[in-house]
């Protein structure tokens, strides 16, 4: 156990702070300016990629070989004594803040390579590479982070060779539990979809019930879906918040919807996948017949199946076996009202 | 060579070997990829195969399916990558393929008739874990140099 009076003991290092506004500044910086290469293009480096991927390709051998074009990000390495000349501050700095946040983890996820020209022993290579995009914060199975993607250009004697697109994750690792049965830490799958079957599925994420929602969460266990309804102006709120948006006011009512609506909007959900649910899925914003709207799914028909206008009826199911949950079940008859 | 036809699959064991030969002759000295007590410390479970060597395998696999199919040089253009689940030592990538386009062009000169084609095909590469890279590249392919009414059209001809 930590002690009270550490003074990291509001870091939660699974949770760190979301730092997207000072990341996003560094968009368009470059990460290197007219770095050289390590080594000429060379065939012994070609040798041993080709002896390492066990590509016996006769383009890459003998008179007039060329070097394989997927070797192109090996030329720009800095190699075991890493000698990072070649990086800008704007890139160790992006590094330095993203470590001091928390997000100390990386993990290659994208390589996007355009090859202009194929490489011949002798060509001198050089680079720039630019910042191009930083995420918002994305929650990956390995754990919250930003995807940052480097744009490299890399030449020969001025004249364009090849790009290079490179895409890293840079996360907080996730605990162990929460990455289930898969393999935790850097290398845990990031991509791949992940289907529990219904007996080992985690447990879905439990609502957060406060005192500003408290009373809601109450009405759903009997059944009842409340809607807030500001007491000073009439105004009614969706979700439950402390105060009306309309007048300021703190003193609100409730009353129990009809449990008729519409489906306003909805997405299908393929990816992230989360351990407790199995894409594709749907996710709606429906419309209630008070007005207000608020985000659910729609039962009784398939993820591919919900469409805009659809009206729908409030139920309720039981969730893990042990609380329940407000949805909305597509009315027989399917779409109606919707747009043409 | 039409779209939609599949390509025949490549077996590639993952062995220790493999991924630090792979992590050393592509110049990527993170420990990860040759250091099992490292790696166990940043939370792997074992040292994992870095993302030079999928793009390596990659290439591999589309430019050897091309001049074993046709005859013709494989000339890479694009590769373009997505890792997914990590690969292990001891687990075995699968890679299959689909041509997804097949464009044709005949260049005719005064001594020869060339066909060249560029040619997309998406790629998926599996382990016991689950997909560890999608992609697509695209390749030309052309005629070797060796080929008669090739190698005649290049050579220089000067007149003395």
């Amino acid at each position: 156990m930590r002690p009270a009076s550490d003074v990291h003991h509001q870091l939660d290092l699974h949770h760190p702070l979301d730092i997207h506004h000072l990341l996003k500044a560094f968009e368009g910086r470059p990460a290197a300016v007219s770095a050289s290469a390590p080594d000429s293009v060379n065939l012994p480096m070609i040798r041993h990629w080709c002896e390492a991927m066990g590509d016996t390709n006769p383009a890459y051998a003998g008179d007039g070989a060329i070097a394989p074009p997927a070797m192109l990000q090996a030329w720009t390495m800095p190699g075991l004594s890493g000698t990072a000349s070649a990086r800008t501050p704007a890139y160790d700095e992006l590094f330095a803040l993203l470590d001091g946040a928390g997000y100390g983890a990386v993990v290659a996820t994208d390589c996007e390579q355009e090859y202009v020209r194929p490489l011949r022993p002798g060509d001198r290579l050089t680079f720039d590479t630019v910042i191009e995009t930083v995420s918002p914060r994305k929650t990956t199975r390995l754990g919250a982070g930003y995807f940052i993607t480097t744009m490299m250009r890399v030449r020969a004697a001025g004249e364009l060779v090849g790009t290079h697109r490179f895409r890293i994750l840079k996360y907080a690792p996730a605990p162990a539990e929460a990455a289930g049965q898969a393999p935790s830490g850097a290398a845990a799958p990031l991509q791949a979809p992940v289907r529990a079957s219904a007996s080992s599925r985690p447990a879905r994420p439990r609502p957060v019930i406060n005192r500003d929602n408290a009373p809601f969460w109450e009405g759903v266990a009997a059944h009842k879906l409340l809607i807030q309804r500001c007491t000073a102006c009439g105004t009614l709120r969706f979700p439950w918040l402390p105060g009306c948006g309309r007048c300021g006011s703190p003193e609100w009512g409730a009353v129990e919807a009809r449990g008729s609506g519409t489906v306003h909007s909805y997405v299908v959900v393929h990816h992230p996948p989360f351990p407790a649910f199995d894409p594709p899925y749907a996710v709606a914003l429906v419309e209630l017949t008070e007005g207000v709207r608020m985000i659910s799914n729609i039962t009784g028909v398939p993820y591919d199946g919900v469409r805009i206008g659809m009206s729908v009826e409030l139920e309720f199911i039981r969730v893990d076996g042990e609380w329940e949950l407000p949805v909305f079940r597509a009315r027989s008859g399917g779409p109606e009202g919707a747009a043409a | 060579m039409t779209p939609g036809e599949e390509l025949p699959s490549l077996t590639v064991p993952i062995t220790r070997t493999l991924v630090i030969a792979g992590a050393i002759a592509s110049r990527d000295y993170q420990d990860v990829h040759h250091d099992v007590e490292a790696a166990r410390a940043k939370g792997t479970p074992d040292i994992f195969m870095n993302i030079l060597t999928t793009n390596g395998l990659v290439g591999r696999y589309v430019t050897d399916y091309v001049t074993g199919h046709s005859g013709m040089k494989a000339v890479l253009r694009k590769v373009s990558i997505r890792l997914g689940v990590p690969s292990y030592p001891g687990d075995v990538l699968v890679l299959t393929g689909r041509i997804l386009s097949v464009n044709e062009r005949t260049s005719v000169n005064e001594h020869a008739l060339a066909t060249e084609r560029t040619i997309e095909i998406s790629v998926v590469g599996t382990n016991r874990l689950g997909r560890h890279v999608t992609g697509r590249v695209v390749v030309d392919a052309h005629p070797f140099r060796s080929h008669p009414l090739r190698s005649h059209s290049l050579r220089p001809r000067t007149s003395p």
